[in-house]
């Protein structure tokens, strides 16, 4: 049985081409109508994000150069030229494909190693696909593999746990001071890009209460708008700050918005409750000395691109322990393809071998008129368990996965040997 | 079979550990939910343990270094393993369960010929136990404050190395220690109420001046400050921690020299 993947991603090909090869699930479902009915594919999946667009598919047993058909077929359904989609191309057979879709599940095949969002749409592909009838036994119990890793990946080991952007760290940052943010606020001052990621992380964080400030009153209400906070005007700024939890700056302005001072009499204020102050101007919205102040936690851009980068190497060093779970289901996998097979390739020896002692003794023992009818269940027995001891007996060796390799060389060995069909399975 | 089952718990409580430190290092939560699942164990047989020594003593077993220590063990493993469930945080197993640990073993070095207490009484039992309750849950606080401090510092300096990442969030840690304490008053006060309950049946009159009376006293009011003072301005947060911590300074104090060399009648505990 042969497993494939043909297909091409963010390392192999640039994003004017991957937007060309992109399947949309209507035109994936198209694609593997097309596939299957055409003789090629007996099992199919499209897995088409903005970063990969793959085929995954198991070719009927007979089938021979199936990985080159499956290319032409990509750049004719895409109207690509194949010189040009040729390049870009990769493809992956057998114990080979299964590690590439497991990698792609556990985040090591993403532009960003590690994130969670590849595993949501390898799992939507495998939904669509098994709705319409695209797969099969191979696919569905590879595909319910991939799914596994990814789950044990992300719980096991710490490759998608730590923040890889400056937003996102400076809110996980406030998460190690203040725990689930449900329950607190935030005050934005500007409108900075990353500014606002930070807001918008912050939403999905379930952040309480959000209040925004800017020197210009028409946009605070605009980031008000879009992000669902309220607008605190700008001459009120000092009242403004004795109330948050988190501050997050970015403010285009050669001096310190926020100074020691206003700081300190905001911590008074608010008799001391831990501040945590996210510094996104350059140059610098908070003075540097404030950080010397009782319970305040104050982070610049420098600092939040130091943990980012941190963080970077972490996930890195995480991968070890990533392509090793990976490791272990691919054994696993395989275990299971070849306990299919075996079993398939068991039952034909079975059925072959019975059919030809039944014809045996039919022909032959039809003209010993002198035996009776006892001798001829005797020796038709003794004929079947002859063909046991054997046969039958040493083929179940091939059962287990111990020495998985040669087994399988074996059972193919068995196959040629008593030209037992490979298709009738 | 008490040897056995002492030497089962000290196996499930060094598992534990190992489990808590290998979830601390590496974060894989299957490690977590192990260290839980053997301290829980640990737990079980540590108090079958404790009650095979009971149905000896016909007592709690309080009256020699052995019984107090090993009961000040068992109460702080279930005390932390309350809070951690309570909680959700599981990561500062990695620094109550060497205490665990160490505290068990000791009491196990330091056992001799057991003799059976001269009197013996629930009241008695369960003041006694209640204490015992209270210096596991302010042993617990201690540590907890410890890992505010250590957490404190490194968000402060900007230097997150992975532990950041993996302690509980600080007002978590706060909370926990808070939490913490506050059980170990409750249980102080009732079980100094039942202390005196005791002492007027024995001796005729409630207060007997002992030295351990009097620094378990200072125990609940500088416990009792910790907790007032957490929630003012000036003391909120770090400061808070820190004196918690020292507050733990007492306690040993109490458990140590006072048990040994000053009190006439509280012996071990």
């Amino acid at each position: 049985m042969e497993i494939l993947v043909v297909g091409l991603n963010h390392r192999t090909a640039p994003v004017e081409l991957r937007e060309r090869v992109c399947f949309t699930p209507e035109a994936a479902r198209r694609a593997s109508d097309e596939l299957r009915s055409s003789g090629l594919l007996s099992e199919m999946l499209v897995l088409s994000t903005c970063n990969r667009s793959e085929l995954y598919g198991v070719p009927p047993e007979s089938a021979s150069e199936s990985a080159h058909s499956l290319e032409q077929f990509l750049a004719s359904f895409h109207q690509v030229e194949p010189e040009l989609l040729g390049g870009s191309l990769y493809r992956r057979h057998d114990r080979e494909a299964v590690r590439h879709l497991f990698r792609v599940a556990a985040g090591l095949d993403s532009m960003l190693l590690g994130e969670a969002e590849i595993l949501g749409q390898v799992r939507e592909a495998y939904r669509v696909a098994l709705d319409y009838g695209a797969t099969g036994p191979v696919l569905n119990r590879m595909f319910q593999s991939a799914l596994e890793v990814g789950k044990r990946v992300r719980s096991e080991t710490e490759i998608g746990t730590r923040p890889m952007s400056v937003a996102f760290s400076g809110v996980k940052l406030a998460e190690r001071i203040f725990g689930s943010l449900k329950g607190h606020s935030a005050l934005i001052l500007g409108a900075g890009a990353t500014g606002e990621q930070v807001v918008a992380h912050l939403r999905d964080r379930g952040i309480a209460r959000l209040r925004v400030a800017n020197r210009s009153r028409e946009r605070a209400r605009e980031l008000a708008l879009r992000v669902g906070a309220e607008v605190v005007p700008w001459d009120s700024l000092e009242a403004a700050v004795e109330w948050p939890d988190m501050i997050v700056c970015s403010v285009a302005s050669p001096e310190p918005v926020l100074t020691r001072d206003i700081l300190q009499r905001a911590m008074a204020a608010r008799s001391n409750r831990s501040l945590l102050v996210i510094d996104l101007g350059i140059p610098r919205n908070v003075a540097p000395e404030a950080a010397e102040l009782y319970n305040i936690y104050l982070y610049g851009l420098d600092d939040l691109t130091e943990i980012v980068e941190q963080n970077k190497k972490a996930r890195e060093a995480e991968v070890p322990r990533v392509e090793s779970i990976v490791d272990e289901h691919i054994t696993r996998f395989e275990a299971w393809l070849a306990s299919v097979e075996t079993g398939a390739v068991l039952s034909q020896l079975r059925t072959r071998l019975s059919l030809e002692r039944e014809a045996l003794v039919t022909e032959h023992l039809r003209s010993m008129s002198h035996l009776s009818a006892g001798d001829h269940r005797a020796i038709s027995a003794l004929m079947e368990k002859l063909l046991d001891r054997v046969l039958l007996d040493p083929a179940e060796r091939l059962k287990g996965v111990r020495d998985l390799r040669r087994k399988l060389q074996n059972l193919e060995a068995l196959r040629d040997l008593f030209g037992l069909d490979r298709e009738s399975h | 079979m008490a040897n056995h089952l002492v030497l089962l718990t000290a196996i499930c409580y060094g598992a534990s550990l190992a489990g808590y430190i290998g979830y601390l290092a590496t974060a894989r939560r299957d490690l977590g939910r192990a260290a839980t699942a053997l301290l829980a164990a640990g737990i079980v047989l540590h108090y079958l343990a404790l009650l095979d020594r009971t149905r000896w003593a016909h007592t709690v077993p309080y009256d020699d270094l052995y019984g107090s220590l090993s009961l000040f063990a068992w109460l702080l493993a279930a005390t932390y393993l309350g809070l951690e469930l309570f909680h959700r945080q599981r990561s500062v197993g990695a620094f109550v369960l060497p205490f665990v640990l160490v505290v068990f073993l000791l009491s196990h070095g330091s056992v001799g010929t057991p003799v059976p207490p001269p009197a013996r009484g629930p009241l008695l039992a369960l003041h006694i136990t209640l204490n015992i309750l209270g210096y596991a849950a302010f042993a617990l606080s201690f540590v907890l404050s410890l890992i505010y401090l250590i957490q404190n510092r490194l968000l402060r300096n900007r230097h997150l190395g992975s532990v950041v990442w993996r302690f509980p969030p600080l007002e978590a840690l706060e909370r926990m220690s808070r939490s913490s304490v506050l059980v170990g008053l409750v249980s102080l006060v009732v079980g100094i109420f039942f202390g005196f309950l005791w002492a007027n049946r024995i001796w005729g009159q409630y207060w007997n001046g002992d030295p351990k009376e009097v620094i378990t006293l200072v125990i609940l009011v500088v416990y009792a400050g910790y907790l007032w003072l957490g929630k003012t301005k000036d003391w909120r947060g770090a400061r808070a921690s820190a004196l918690c911590v020292f507050n733990f300074l007492f306690v040993l104090f109490s458990y140590s020299i006072v048990n040994l060399y000053l009190s006439s009648f509280h012996r071990y505990f």
